[in-house]
């Protein structure tokens, strides 16, 4: 478990980086994650093709936290096609905790609200609703 | 006297004084002797469903292996036991909940079949365009979303009773929901986010006065006190097979027989049918006309099994065992400063809901569980009441009488590491 919750983990959620919401911003996109009522609100702002800024808020455990604000590091002032092609794997490899079915869900809700924001998409490619 | 050795056989001591012999109780259930992550289960997850005695295991295992059949149409011999077995069930829940006669208890999935039976059936009938259906404010989603699509069909209206900062209802405010215009009452009896145990049957008294039926849903009741429907007056009353230490897939519709003899039928097919051409089909009589199809013979069967057991260890002494649990938990976790107990009603069952300070519900469910400690984390069901508490989720403890205040100790150490690691 010293393993789950790492001083990496716990950090991004005591100390989220990018917190807080954009003036005026190109893409903003909220969702939650219905089982457990985390939700994750993303606000882009674009310059030519690349993320000048980025922001988050909203509230859930550990791991939707901390997984949000990490995607917003690893995405900040990067070329929009890499923002676009960013996977899940790599989403679950900067997290680097081992997640079970049910904690997946909070480990990509972030990543999901950044695609279905930029895409415009109702949702995620691949998942049933 | 004051050594915790001592304490501990004090505590033993007044267990049995109640008559309950908790470890003779822990036997009769084969999964409280696995093991979750290397520690001993501490199964604290009892409202989203209970575990089951060994003799419900076997009695389905029996049916299954011995007289499997199906019911109600085999001349044969396996088919009359299985018939035997599945009346023999209804029977035993007729006795249970006071029911006044067996053909009053139908069988349904579950208590959210039962609701929507209900809903399908009687709303149908009987609500129309401006009629108002009253629900309160801890309803389980099962207890409001069938009412909220009754009203999108017919243009009822949905009324919901406020509660205290407790979790107890405003018996005053619903009293005023009351009104020329009201359809239905549809409450639960023991709300299964806070614990608490509801006035149904002041609630019913007053409904009853105004000439409007009352629907009730036992769902979280049932396993902890002694329900009589008869007593109460209810017109309606639905609960779970699965967290009455029977098996998931069966559930109870209890209704008065000069309502559900009225009632249309739910779903068609056979079994609900006296006699089918394509000019006219006559219906069968109650409970039939509501048991469309092959039934869940095996899960009834075993619900059956489930209650003799209940009543094997008495639900009185399984409530005085219970609340001396949610007196020794309250007390140990209300003692962690960063915790906040939601829901604090004066009558509740053995079920405690919280949030910690700085830690989210489903990281401390996460913790606990790396101690084989299994809770619930979420919203449970019922998001309205969270949104009224003001919390996404909670975590919560729901034990029953096989838990022990040995358990709560492990949960309450749990929450201190939880606390650690996040502060
Ligand atoms: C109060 C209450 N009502 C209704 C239900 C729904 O029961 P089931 O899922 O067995 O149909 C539950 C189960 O969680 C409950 O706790």
């Amino acid at each position: 478990m010293d393993d789950f919750y790492r001083e990496f983990i716990l950090d991004h959620y005591k100390r989220p980086r990018n917190f807080g919401t954009l003036e005026n911003p190109d893409v903003t996109h909220e969702e939650d994650n219905p089982l457990c009522g985390d939700r994750i609100r993303i606000d882009l702002c674009l310059n030519e093709d690349r993320v000048a800024d980025v922001r988050f808020t909203g509230e859930g455990c550990a791991i939707s936290t901390a997984a949000a604000s990490i995607l917003t590091e690893k995405i900040k002032g990067a070329p929009l096609e890499r923002v676009k092609a960013f996977s899940m794997e790599e989403m679950l490899e900067a997290l680097g905790v081992p997640l079970s079915p049910i904690r997946l869900k909070c480990g990509l809700l972030a990543l999901k609200v950044l695609k279905t924001g930029l895409y415009g998409l109702k949702h995620w490619p691949g998942e049933e609703e | 006297m004051t050594t915790p050795g001592s304490t501990t056989t004090a505590k033993v001591r007044k267990d049995l004084a109640a008559g309950f012999d908790v470890a003779k109780a822990r036997q009769d259930f084969p999964i409280l002797r696995e093991k979750v992550q290397g520690k001993p289960l501490v199964y604290f997850d009892n409202a989203a469903t209970s575990q089951k005695p060994q003799v419900v295991i076997d009695t389905v295992h029996e049916f299954l292996a011995t007289y499997n059949s199906n019911i109600h149409r085999g001349v044969h011999q396996l088919s009359e036991r299985g018939t035997e077995a599945y009346e023999q069930s209804r029977k035993k829940v007729q006795r249970f909940i006071n029911a006044a006669e067996s053909r009053e208890v139908i069988f349904v999935r579950g208590t959210t079949e039962a609701i929507n039976l209900v809903a399908n059936s009687y709303g149908r009938q009987h609500i129309r365009a401006g009629d108002e259906i009253v629900i309160s404010a801890m309803e389980h989603h099962s207890n409001i979303v069938p009412w909220q699509i009754l009203c999108e069909q017919t243009g009822a209206v949905l009324r919901v009773m406020p509660i205290s900062d407790a979790g107890e209802m405003l018996i005053d405010k619903y009293e005023k929901l009351l009104t020329s215009r009201t359809r239905l009452v549809a409450v639960v009896h023991v709300s299964n986010a806070l614990g608490t145990i509801n006035p149904v049957h002041e609630i019913i008294r007053l409904a009853r006065r105004q000439g409007v039926p009352v629907l009730v849903d036992g769902a979280q009741a049932v396993p902890h006190l002694k329900v009589d429907v008869h007593e109460l007056d209810c017109d309606f009353y639905a609960f779970s097979g699965h967290k009455v230490f029977g098996p998931t897939g069966i559930g109870v519709l209890y209704g008065k027989a000069e309502l559900l003899e009225a009632m249309p039928p739910y779903q068609g097919g056979g079994d609900m049918i006296k006699s089918v051409s394509f000019e006219k089909t006559v219906y069968n009589d109650l409970p039939y006309k509501f048991e469309a199809g092959t039934p869940h013979i095996a899960g009834v069967i075993g619900l059956g099994a489930a209650i003799d057991y209940v009543n094997g260890v008495g639900l009185d002494r399984i409530a005085t065992y219970e609340h001396g649990l949610l007196e020794y938990a309250t007390e140990a976790l209300s003692a962690i400063p960063s915790i906040r107990i939601i829901g604090t009603a004066e009558e509740k069952v053995s079920l405690i809901s919280f949030v910690l300070d700085g830690v989210h519900a489903h990281d401390v469910g996460t913790i606990l569980d790396h101690d084989g400690v299994a809770i619930r984390a979420g919203h449970h069901c019922t998001m309205p009441l969270m949104q009224r508490f003001g919390v996404p989720a909670t975590a919560r403890a729901s034990l029953a009488f096989y838990n022990t205040k040995e358990e709560i100790d492990v949960l309450v150490r749990a929450i201190h590491k939880a606390i650690e690691m996040f502060g």
